[in-house]
């Protein structure tokens, strides 16, 4: 069959460069046609996500992007990114946060109430948390048991994870996960002490009762 | 369609009696990653079906012009170069399932069965047989594949596809799921029985 000699150096030089020019420039044509599609995916994966966070049943949705633009203005409020949420239940506030898991990176939307302490949801997700176990943060049964609780603490804004039975303003751990579950709170409780100014700014009426706790939490 | 013998054979053979991962035993470590719950293990399973099959086709057609002494880097070239062409079109077009895959996708480059099945048939074979033995050889792992995450999720999660499969009075009653399930060495223990059942089964043909 061949006409040439397979096996000499020259050869074997030039199939070599011959063959990564040819896949280099298959794979950077592919990549730059289909860039804008995939940018596309990102930024509705995106809004997705933030609306995700305010118990909003993403596959009930239409048409995200619009629902998105009605709903969710994108601010900077003391100097940090808020995405402030105008629902039927009221004004929302939604932070988005960034920490690492187990085995890589894990982020999540936390929504507040205007009052700045209530959760109203949550939203986690994950790179390549193990399935079944840490992945367990990316389900609704997980990330339902947030809402309601307080993230004003005694001087500080935190909420805490816990293994087995969660108690008052304690949130249940996914057994089986605890280092994801604690990546989770720590992701939670970095985020909560930047936004530390935004979250002490809450408006007039429901500043009153919880006064002492936010000037120590100023100091 | 009439098969030949032959060609049934290449098709059919690795599904059972050359079955890739309880046979010739490879593909072993992806078998453990993936395999807690049923879908990613059917996704991963396709994937690998179809990345098996294209690149057999491709270094079918280009086999006689290979240069023997870089034959498996060229071979490394196109399984990458594929790999990655499938996951930017996921990407594009399927974005959900692209995320479903992240860390599987990459994998699959190192799957021992795609070098296995280039080396092995498709270097000296034609574009037909090696696009029957790569789709045998996919389907043969991806079998394997789905029986293991089969009995890891109901075992370990008491569901399937992530649906609640043993009803909840099982718990009330003192049922507890099976954590060690959940870890990559009941995989193992799960291939060994799979293995130690079709031995047992196919005695006659060893």
């Amino acid at each position: 069959m061949s006409k040439f000699n397979t096996n000499s150096n020259v050869y074997t030089i030039i199939y070599a460069t011959v063959i990564v020019v040819i896949v280099a420039l298959l794979l950077a044509v592919v990549s730059s046609a289909l860039r804008p599609k995939q940018q596309a995916n990102v930024e509705l994966d995106r809004k997705k996500q933030v609306l995700s966070s305010l118990n909003i049943d993403i596959k009930q949705v239409n048409d995200v992007d619009q629902m998105y633009a009605e709903v969710i203005s994108e601010q900077e409020i003391d100097g940090k990114q808020v995405f402030v949420a105008k629902t039927d239940d009221g004004t929302k506030y939604i932070i988005p946060m960034t920490g690492a898991g187990l085995w890589g990176a894990i982020w999540g939307y936390i929504a507040l109430d205007e009052d700045r302490n209530t959760v109203y949801g949550t939203f986690f997700n994950h790179d390549s948390e193990t399935p079944g176990l840490g992945g367990e943060i990316t389900t609704r049964g997980f990330q339902t048991r947030f809402n309601g609780k307080h993230i004003k603490a005694a001087d500080k804004y935190q909420m805490e994870i816990v293994k087995g039975e969660a108690a008052g303003e304690q949130v249940q751990a996914i057994s089986g996960a605890t280092i994801t579950s604690k990546g989770v709170e720590t992701m939670i409780n970095t985020t909560l002490a930047e936004y530390t100014e935004f979250l002490s700014g809450a408006p007039a009426e429901t500043t009153e009762q919880v006064e002492p706790i936010e000037e120590e939490a100023q100091q | 369609m009439k098969l030949s013998d032959k060609t049934k054979e290449t098709l059919l053979g690795p599904l059972s009696a050359n079955n890739p991962v309880i046979v010739q035993i490879l593909g072993i470590c992806s078998a453990l990653a993936v395999t807690v719950q049923l879908k990613p293990a059917l996704v991963m399973g396709i994937a690998v079906t179809i990345i098996v099959a294209m690149s057999n086709v491709v270094i079918a057609l280009i086999r006689n012009t290979i240069p023997m002494r870089i034959r498996i880097i060229v071979q490394l070239v196109v399984v990458a170069a594929l790999v990655t062409l499938v996951s930017e079109v996921l990407k594009a077009f399927a974005y959900d399932v692209a995320v479903q895959l992240s860390v599987y996708i990459g994998l699959i480059i190192t799957n021992c069965i795609l070098m296995g099945r280039l080396e092995a048939f498709a270097m000296s074979n034609n574009v037909w047989d090696s696009f029957l033995d790569g789709l045998g050889n996919g389907l043969g792992y991806a079998i394997i594949l789905v029986i293991v995450a089969f009995f890891r999720e109901l075992l370990g999660s008491g569901s399937l596809l992530g649906f609640q499969v043993i009803p909840q009075w099982c718990y009330e009653h003192g049922y507890v799921n099976n954590g060690m399930m959940m870890m990559p060495a009941m995989a193992l223990i799960l291939v060994g029985c799979i293995i130690w059942v079709h031995r047992s089964i196919n005695k006659e043909e060893k």
